[in-house]
């Protein structure tokens, strides 16, 4: 356990090297912002609107009573999508599709021998592979996760339009009622830890595969097991701090 | 010129290189060979610098590779080429991409010059006209060019080859040993090509180490190698019913 969380700090400071030249790897930053960003964008849509309604039904199904305010749904569904559902389950999805995908391509890289040609040609191999993916998951994930907050709300406010439950004007009221910026600075915090963890453990992972093709998917699994397992550990520690 | 000097190589309690030194000279295939499991994959690893030795030194041109750091290492990687027993080639480029690589990495040349340079490497090869495509898109033996392309896109001083004729059939073997040789004499490149192939052992072996049980076991060149009393080597070269009767014939 210690042996691989020092491979893996040492990994770290390898990929983060001075680049042989700025352009190529800049190029390569770009590439991966498209493949995390745009790739991972209907995924996120879909799971948000999906996750904000449902959210928003629960809500009202467990507060039906005289005494209780309907615009507190709103309320309830905002804090819980911005503070949790947003950042946290569409981390956990992006961990499946993003972080295994990396993963995978990494570790073909290595048993294929392409990550051997990159150091034989003097490439710094961790800094051309892995910090570009590390670059685009820090700045990318955030994004997708404000869309993902957005659409979530969206969601909320198709299910009152449907249900009946909640009116939407109750809804509406509930979403801009008692609201505290802090929790959007919490949310900002969590996506760009959870995309360092996605695409660091990932990276890693993929990078220190050994063996053939069944490695590699096994390689594949580890990243996206070990990155829910911190997703969910760093997103107690920051909730526990920031909160 | 590359000398390797009382290299040895340790994995866990299994010694698998035990001190071995010998001199590879510029414009010779200097050939690496050996049965399984001897050490011909590790030296040749060793050489190149993915694996360090346990102890021994490595020497490019009197630069003792195996004492420099990886910022150190760089000025000599940009010299040397390598052709990999499966090519190697980065899936997400195009032929043309896979070469000009190390070219926009570590030239400032344009993009007309990289372009003609890579243009250049492909004709050499006799790859002419199959930039845009990529390499699942290519052949084993075209693969095994492209390859040899991209290592000699930097005009490299050294070039290794590991097990250039794996996978492929006896005419795409000879073609691939013959460009390998002729870039090895026009450019007075230094090779070391690891093989268990024996047309390329009695074809272009100018200089050959045999490995066996992770020791220099005899060094000759393949004029030498019919006519030797080394048993082991003998067993080895001489396995096959087809090298015994080209053999009697000698």
């Amino acid at each position: 356990m210690f042996q691989s969380l020092g491979k893996y700090i040492l990994l770290l400071r390898l990929s983060f090297r001075k680049p042989e030249k700025f352009s190529v790897y800049w190029s390569e930053v770009m590439r991966e912002m498209v493949s995390v960003g745009i790739g991972s964008l209907g995924i996120i849509a879909i799971i948000s609107v999906f996750i904000g309604a449902v959210a928003t039904i629960q809500t009202a199904f467990q507060l039906v009573s005289d005494f209780i305010p309907k615009t507190i749904v709103g309320g309830i569904t905002r804090d819980s999508t911005i503070l949790e559902f947003s950042p946290t389950i569409s981390a956990l999805v992006l961990a499946g599709r993003v972080g295994s995908s990396m993963a995978s391509q990494i570790g073909t890289m290595r048993v294929t021998e392409q990550i051997d040609a990159l150091e034989i040609m003097g490439v710094n191999a961790p800094g051309y592979l892995i910090s570009p993916k590390i670059i685009a998951g820090v700045s990318m994930i955030p994004l997708l996760v404000i869309v993902s907050v957005i659409l979530g709300l969206t969601g909320g406010y198709i299910a009152c339009a449907a249900s009946k439950d909640v009116s939407t004007a109750d809804y509406i009221t509930g979403l801009t009622d008692g609201f505290n910026p802090l929790i959007v600075t919490v949310c900002a915090v969590k996506s760009i830890f959870f995309g360092f963890i996605i695409t660091s453990i990932c990276s890693y992972q993929g990078f220190y595969t050994d063996g053939g093709s069944l490695e590699v998917g096994q390689s594949a699994t580890r990243g996206v097991v070990w990155s829910c397992i911190m997703i969910l550990f760093v997103d107690l520690i920051i909730s526990r701090l920031l909160l | 010129m590359i000398e390797i000097k009382d290299i040895y190589k340790t994995f866990g309690d299994n010694e698998v290189l035990k001190g071995i030194t010998a001199t590879f000279k510029p414009g010779k295939n200097n050939l690496i060979i050996g049965g399984s499991g001897s050490g011909k994959t590790t030296l040749l690893k060793c050489i190149v610098g993915l694996h360090d030795p346990t102890k021994g030194d490595v020497i490019f041109d009197g630069e003792n590779f195996t004492d420099m750091d990886f910022e150190q290492r760089v000025p000599i990687r940009t010299k040397i080429g390598m052709l990999f027993q499966n090519s190697a080639l980065f899936d997400s480029m195009t032929v043309e991409e896979n070469i000009m690589f190390p070219l926009n990495l570590f030239t400032n040349q344009t993009k007309a010059e990289k372009l003609d340079r890579a243009n250049f490497c492909l004709e050499r090869v006799n790859l002419t006209g199959k930039n845009k495509l990529f390499p699942s898109e290519l052949s084993g033996g075209m693969k095994k060019r492209v390859g040899i392309a991209r290592a000699i896109s930097m005009q490299p001083k050294y070039l290794f080859v590991d097990e250039p004729n794996s996978g492929l059939d006896p005419k795409t073997s000879i073609l691939i040993d013959e460009l390998i040789n002729e870039l090895t004499e026009e450019y007075e490149i230094t090779t070391v090509i690891v093989t268990h192939d024996m047309n390329s052992v009695m074809g272009i072996g100018d200089h050959i180490i045999f490995l066996h049980q992770g020791k220099k076991w005899w060094e000759g060149s393949n004029k030498e190698i019919a006519h030797t009393d080394n048993q082991e080597l003998n067993d080895f070269v001489f396995a096959s019913k087809f090298m015994q009767a080209a053999k009697a014939k000698l």
